[in-house]
């Protein structure tokens, strides 16, 4: 590497590389093929899709209900129902598709419900800034404050009284767990929106007569995209979390499945020190799986949109290597002939 | 300061109004331990029709005053006169109505642009008002083909897909679609090639001829200033330090600064003959 002369570098930049169609391939091929998924993301893909397959459709494919009393107390696995039944007799692997396909629910839209708040405050302080900053990174401030684990339980319970069907199911803790968990999005959106709000483009579209709302969505926000589907990714997850842990402490909607209440049973009932494995284990994993998929999908996203972090292809730097080295030996070569010519 | 004042007059006097004028402008910017004064007590006018140049080094503030003519930026002290009305402090849509008569075109060609939209889509993003009888692809068409670009070249590609000095012509004839009748050119031509340069200051130059556009153009080289302008305004340090029609100025320079400016323009000739000594 360190003897390959500059024109030998020069020579190759200027040449199409040699190689299987390396050029054509990489102009014609579809923009998005361009992102570089590494193999992380298919894992972590993979993951989810499993996850959602298993929720979305299992319900449909498998014979037992969630719903229905199917044998007694912590009946181990066997042949008709392979993970066994849990305290009420219901099958676990029916309540386990209901519950993970419940707390998915939940997730997303407490996920989004979060980074849709937190998108909201941030562009605007950032974007506007002055006093109308100061006042929402206040607000901001006092939100993250106030112990959200108190506010979530304050709340949780006193939807339980309420008589609106949607604030008493999943729905009711996805709205808490949302409007408690977006002042973190709102501080990091708020950083980036004022720092694209600097740039000269936003000076060109207020002079092309661009409204702030306008520029606010066209302007600023594609280039925040990036960050926000990293932070939506994470709070799906710290969302599902959240609701697991406060179903699992018994605030958690009643006459309903979820991954949490599962667990809150299964601790009720003694499952741990029955040894009944199965009641607390197959939601434990689940849980598992989801927060490792979307944890290792965030990153691998950030990879994805930060060619920083991209992690060289030894193959390809080491072949790139041993072309430069190969074309400095025939220059070297060449040079020879002439000077024993000359 | 009374030296300064009697030059503006005599800039003024040749008959022309002033389309756009500030009035004792200054600009402070807070830093810790202090302010700076980053445009101090400064008067230019702008006569129709005219190319004017402020010329003067990095930090001369001379941006400063064209963000602040633009309305960009606020003023600390001082007044901006369009047409003789004071728009220091309109907001608004009567700040949206200035915007369509005084335009700009900035020194970064790429970060000018939105780098998620096409040519087309940046251009059609304009006010709906003024537009009269032409189709908005008229339009296109007609400013594109100003600054020499064609439209259906230009108007599907990406910021990314142009050269630089197509870029900036592209931003040129963004402003030119909101029928401007003042065009700051804040060093437009720096970060753009020696060829390039010249045809984006013979674009500028034509359209003063043809359409009458009277255009600032703040530079940090004087020689630019000498080709283009009719008059030029020094800037030092925030200062005003002389002014006057370009001839005056560039052949006759009275302040120490100008002259040292235009000590430092490279001399091709001068090179030449210190080679072949």
């Amino acid at each position: 590497m360190t003897n390959v002369p500059q024109s030998a570098i020069l020579a190759e930049e200027a040449e199409p590389k040699p190689g299987p169609g390396s050029q054509v391939t990489a102009t014609t091929r579809p923009s998005w093929r361009n992102l570089n998924f590494g193999p992380r993301m298919w894992v972590a893909l993979t993951i989810i899709f499993l996850i959602v397959l298993m929720a979305e459709v299992g319900p449909f494919v498998y014979p037992y209900k969630s719903s229905l009393k199917v044998g007694s107390l912590y009946d181990e696995p066997s042949a008709a129902h392979l993970l066994g039944t849990d305290n009420f007799g219901h099958d676990i692997i029916a309540v386990l598709m209901n519950s993970t396909r419940n707390s998915l629910l939940n997730g997303l839209l407490a996920g989004t419900l979060a980074v849709f708040i937190g998108v909201l405050i941030g562009i605007l302080a950032g974007y506007v800034g002055g006093w109308f900053e100061e006042l929402l990174m206040g607000i901001t401030n006092i939100v993250v404050a106030i112990p959200s684990i108190v506010v979530l339980i304050l709340i949780s319970m006193s939807l339980q009284h309420t008589n609106v069907g949607f604030l008493k199911g999943i729905g009711g803790l996805a709205l808490v767990i949302g409007i408690t968990s977006w002042p973190w999005t709102a501080r990091a959106v708020r950083a980036q929106a004022s720092s694209v709000a600097t740039r000269e483009h936003i000076d060109i579209a207020k002079l092309s007569g661009a409204g702030t709302p306008s520029i606010l969505i066209r302007d600023v926000l594609p280039y925040l995209a990036s960050y926000v589907v990293m932070a939506w990714v994470l709070q799906l997850a710290s969302a599902i979390l959240a609701e697991s842990t406060l179903s699992m402490l018994g605030l958690g909607p009643s006459g309903t499945d979820s991954l949490g209440i599962e667990l809150h049973w299964a601790l009720a009932f003694q499952a741990v020190s029955t040894g009944a494995w199965w009641a607390f284990l197959p939601p434990t994993i689940i849980l598992t799986l989801i927060s490792f998929s979307l944890l290792y999908l965030q990153s691998s996203l950030d990879e994805v949109f930060n060619p920083r972090l991209r992690r060289g292809k030894k193959k390809n730097l080491a072949k790139a290597a041993a072309r430069r080295a190969e074309t400095a030996r025939k220059l070297a070569q060449q040079n020879e002939k002439v000077e024993v010519l000359s | 300061m009374t030296a300064t004042s009697s030059q503006n007059e005599a800039v003024a006097s040749d008959g022309s109004v002033p389309v756009l004028s500030a009035v004792n402008v200054v600009k402070e910017f807070k830093v810790a331990g202090g302010h700076i004064t980053a445009v101090d007590n400064v008067s230019v006018d702008f006569h129709a029709g005219k190319v004017l140049a402020v010329v003067g080094e990095s930090g001369s503030g001379k941006s400063t005053l064209a963000r602040m003519l633009l309305r960009l930026m606020p003023v600390t002290s001082g007044t901006i006169k369009y047409l003789g009305k004071d728009v220091t402090n309109i907001k608004g849509s009567e700040l949206r109505a200035y915007w369509r008569d005084v335009q700009a075109v900035f020194q970064d060609p790429f970060s000018s642009f939105n780098q998620f939209f096409t040519v087309g889509q940046t251009l059609r993003r304009r006010m709906s008002a003024k537009q009269g009888d032409e189709s908005l692809d008229e339009l296109i068409e007609r400013c594109l083909s100003y600054v020499g670009l064609k439209s259906r070249d230009a108007v599907n590609k990406f910021p990314h897909q142009l050269s630089g000095g197509q870029r900036q012509r592209v931003m040129i004839a963004r402003a030119l679609m909101m029928n401007p009748k003042v065009l700051l050119a804040d060093e437009a031509t720096s970060m753009l090639d020696a060829s390039l340069r010249v045809s984006a200051l013979n674009v500028l130059q034509d359209l003063r001829d043809r359409l009458g556009l009277t255009v600032l153009f703040i530079t940090h080289d004087i020689g630019q200033a000498c080709y283009l302008a009719d008059e030029v305004v020094v800037m030092e340090n925030g200062l005003v330090v002389e002014r006057g029609l370009t001839d005056d100025v560039i052949f006759n320079p009275q302040n120490a600064y100008t002259k040292r400016l235009l000590a430092d323009v490279p001399d091709l000739k001068g090179s030449l003959k210190s080679r072949n000594n």
